[in-house]
């Protein structure tokens, strides 16, 4: 029983990476833009909060007072900028240029992987550390702050008020977006545009507009699984690449939770699960298992896209005019 | 309708995309309580003009005045502000969404969103002009007319008080239509400004008050449709005189060409598509298939040309000699060689059979490009052939080198049907063919089918106009759901009892087991 619990909170805090970045790629995917940047992004809002941290870290360390407020608001704050501009430059691309989805998006991700490794390499420096590695303790504890102990806790606080103030956030996130889509006028619209830009926009939605600010609204929920990997998960050390294929894994959650937010909380802990399964399976000394193990989330992506292409019911399929650029005067 | 205000006064407006003049100072007025009908030919600027009115397109030059005020509609959205509303040819509807999502979508009155309210304010508007929606259902469960209906219940929602309709019955039965222009009535009595857009002349006789014409671009003139009539219309349409009459030369020495028998298909995914359909198609004849769209004629003509997998059921292809060869299980190069050719002409029309991106005599090459010897292709013989389609059918294109994708509706059908005639066949199977165009060109087309028809060929033609089937076919097959729900003679076939086959209400009986 304990291990159980011990594991179903370890598979939670794996999924909220993935959870970010699969919400923030649905709310993405629902004005049509296919961003396949969100890697990249996350990468991104990874190592802008730590940069953000960088300096109070330092501080800290020298023994100056740092009121944890700001210790939870520069990192944050730093980290939704840098995704916002990400997001923002996707759809001057895409939206406003009109380049195509795919291009645009795998060059965001390879950017984005560059600048962190870039900045992450250049802080190392600075930090003067042994290890390639930057090391934010203190603002990681106040990141990963929670209700209750997950060492002493008991099975109901550890598995449910064991985390940090992001997780929840994700959640929350993540509920609000499913609420805003079906029950709102807003979501309405915005499902419309990326389903029919032609009709949205006939029908007086600014469809330009929907697609800017759903991008960016979700190149920002996914930055934020970038910070939550860095600063909680990570308890602040960021290593180059550290981040793995977490931003792809969040693409392809999307499909299997059928463009639902909703459906995405229990579907990135399921892979938050098939990521730390080789840790829970008695191998003993037999390493071989334990990479196959490793597999497991690939695999299930790698199944999962073979299932769910083959549903055929129209409302779980993709919005229709998704990766598309919208010409209104086309003919 | 002389002393009353106009709803909406259109002056010299100028629309041009690139080189070409869509509208050429263009005036119009648009009446409260009637209904006008605004004719023209294919490229003639009907829709470009009603377009500027819904905020699609904005004017580069020219007023337009909403009620004597002059406005400037530079989005669909100040034009629902002025109460205008537009019915596009191509549904503006979201399929994965509900018929009430639909309606109320863009529309902000700053109250909550609520979907229940919405949905019974819709109910009243059904039950004030005689509708019939349900707002739960999906689109994509909806048929044509119902998607039809739903738009127009949207513009009405929205409190439009000028309906633009762009070539509304395309797509209906007659049946279908009647009940439309009941409403439509309905709407003008209820003192609303009514614009039709179509190319049928019966339906402007039928439903309009007053008629205007654009040619070209440019304005006509415009008449009360009881001062005029049919042949006075095309007259100023096409700006010359233009009989009006459809050939039906008599069959010569009709033989059986292609024999189908108890033929049944399904699709992907396994709903039948054609159930147990037999008939036979003889040289030198048109058989013309009546049916709603959607109802197996795709699946028919597939079959034949082998493009579709056959479930059961044979088709047999019988030569000059007489002697019969199995075409289920051939694949559509053999099939093309034997001489059968396939136009198919979709909703979307590029979609099957012409490469968009790839110009006129490349077109024409997707058919020959296999004949050569060597590993070069033969450029020569296409582009030839392309220069001739284009003359002989009057395409309007720059030249034989512009991509098919920039020619407009009607200039691209006619490319495809030229071709596919060109290459000699003995069964020229047709679908919608003169979808979506205008009267000159629709009788060029005819005149092409009644050509091969004189040589032998066995035509298989899929409209969509059924009066235009009814004066051209020799023999009428009924597709009503995959059955055949009617085999008659084209010459004194009733129109009225083919639109009841089609529907299955009258034809029913003798069809079912």
């Amino acid at each position: 029983m304990n291990a159980l619990i011990a594991f179903l909170s370890r598979a939670i805090v794996q999924s909220i990476p993935l959870l970010f970045g699969s919400t923030g790629e649905i709310l993405t995917e629902k004005s049509g833009n296919l961003n396949l940047g969100i890697p990249g992004i996350m990468y991104v809002g990874a190592i802008s909060g730590v940069i953000g941290a960088f300096p109070l870290q330092q501080r800290i360390t020298a023994g100056e007072a740092v009121s944890p407020f700001a210790v939870i608001m520069i990192p944050l704050l730093c980290c939704l900028f840098a995704s916002l501009l990400m997001g923002l430059l996707y759809c001057f691309l895409t939206v406003t240029l009109k380049a195509n989805q795919n291009v645009t998006g795998l060059a965001m991700t390879t950017f984005g992987l560059g600048f962190g490794n870039f900045f992450g390499g250049s802080l190392i420096k600075l930090s003067g550390s042994n290890a390639p590695a930057i090391v934010l303790t203190d603002i990681s504890l106040i990141y990963s702050r929670s209700i209750a102990d997950k060492n002493t806790a008991g099975p109901i606080g550890k598995l449910f008020f064991s985390y940090g103030f992001l997780a929840y956030l994700a959640i929350i996130i993540a509920v609000t977006a499913a609420y805003i889509l079906k029950k709102t006028r807003i979501g309405l619209n915005l499902r419309a545009v990326g389903e029919n830009p032609a009709t949205a926009d006939a029908a007086g939605i600014n469809v330009n507009r929907y697609k800017y600010v759903a991008t960016c609204v979700g190149s920002m929920t996914a930055g934020l699984g970038g910070l939550f990997y860095v600063l909680d998960y990570a308890s602040g050390v960021w290593s180059n690449g550290g981040f793995g294929d977490r931003g792809w894994l969040a693409i392809a959650l999307v499909i299997f939770s059928l463009w639902r937010p909703a459906v995405a909380i229990g579907a990135s802990i399921v892979f938050g699960g098939l990521f730390i399964l080789n840790a829970f399976i008695p191998s003993g000394t037999n390493l071989a298992i334990k990479e196959i193990y490793k597999m497991a989330p690939y695999v299930v992506t790698i199944i999962v896209l073979i299932i769910s292409s083959m549903r055929n019911k129209k409302d779980k399929q993709p919005p229709a005019s998704l990766g598309l650029a919208y010409f209104r005067e086309e003919r | 309708m002389d002393g009353t205000n106009a709803a909406v006064k259109m002056r010299n407006i100028t629309k041009t995309f690139g080189s070409v003049v869509a509208n050429d100072k263009v005036w119009l007025d648009i009446y409260k309580g009637e209904i006008l009908a605004l004719l023209g030919e294919n490229g003639s600027g009907k829709t470009t003009l009603m377009n500027m009115l819904s905020g699609i397109y904005f004017p580069d030059e020219g007023q337009i005045f909403i009620n004597d005020e002059e406005v400037k509609i530079t989005s669909p959205k100040i034009a629902f502000d002025h109460g205008i509303g537009m019915i596009h040819q191509h549904f503006k509807l979201v399929d994965v969404l509900t018929a009430a999502e639909n309606i109320v979508l863009g529309l902000n009155d700053g109250s909550k969103f609520d979907l229940k309210k919405a949905s019974e304010k819709i109910r009243s508007i059904c039950e004030m002009y005689g509708f019939e929606v349900d707002p739960a259902q999906k689109i994509y469960d909806m048929s044509v007319s119902q998607k039809q209906t739903v738009e127009i219940v949207k513009v009405l929602y929205r409190g439009a008080d000028i309906l633009i309709l762009d070539e509304p019955t395309a797509v209906l039965t007659p049946q279908e239509t009647d009940r439309l222009f009941a409403v439509l009535r309905n709407m003008r009595d209820d003192g609303k400004a009514v614009v039709i857009i179509t190319h049928k002349l019966h339906e402007v006789e039928d439903i309009s008050d007053r008629v205007a014409i654009l040619r070209k671009g440019q304005f006509v003139g415009d008449m009360k449709t009881k001062e005029t009539n049919a042949a006075e219309m095309t007259n100023m349409m096409v700006g010359h005189a233009v009989s009006l009459n459809i050939e039906r030369p008599d069959p010569v020495d009709p033989k059986p060409r292609i024999e189908v028998k108890n033929l049944t298909v399904r699709d992907v995914d396994g709903i039948v598509k054609l159930n147990d359909v037999s008939f036979t198609a003889n040289s030198g004849e048109i058989l013309g298939i009546a049916g709603i769209s959607g109802c197996g004629q795709k699946e028919l003509l597939e079959s034949i040309a082998g493009l579709q997998k056959v479930e059961s059921g044979s088709i047999a292809y019988i030569n000059d000699k007489g002697e019969p060869e199995e075409l289920v299980g051939k694949d559509p190069l053999s099939i093309q060689a034997m001489g059968v050719a396939l136009s198919f002409v979709p909703e979307d029309r590029l979609g099957m059979g012409l490469v968009g991106n790839m110009n006129l005599s490349d077109n024409m090459m997707l058919r020959s490009y296999r004949r050569g010897k060597t590993a070069f292709t033969d450029r020569r013989a296409p582009h030839k052939l392309a220069e001739n389609v284009v003359n002989e059918l009057s395409v309007s294109t720059p030249s034989v080198e512009t991509p098919v994708r920039r020619l407009s509706g009607g200039n691209v059908q006619k490319v495809l049907v030229g071709r596919e005639i060109a290459s000699a066949p003995t069964v020229l199977l047709t679908a919608y063919a003169v979808r979506g165009l205008d009267i000159n060109s629709s009788y060029t087309i005819y005149d092409l089918i009644n050509k091969e028809k004189k040589q032998g060929v066995a035509v298989i033609y899929v409209g969509e106009d059924l009066d235009v089937l009814l004066e051209l076919s020799d023999k009428i097959l009924v597709l009503c759901g995959g059955r055949v729900s009617g085999y008659i003679e084209g010459r004194g076939a009733d129109k009225r009892k083919v639109g009841m086959m089609m529907t299955k209400l009258g034809g029913a009986a003798e069809d079912e087991e």
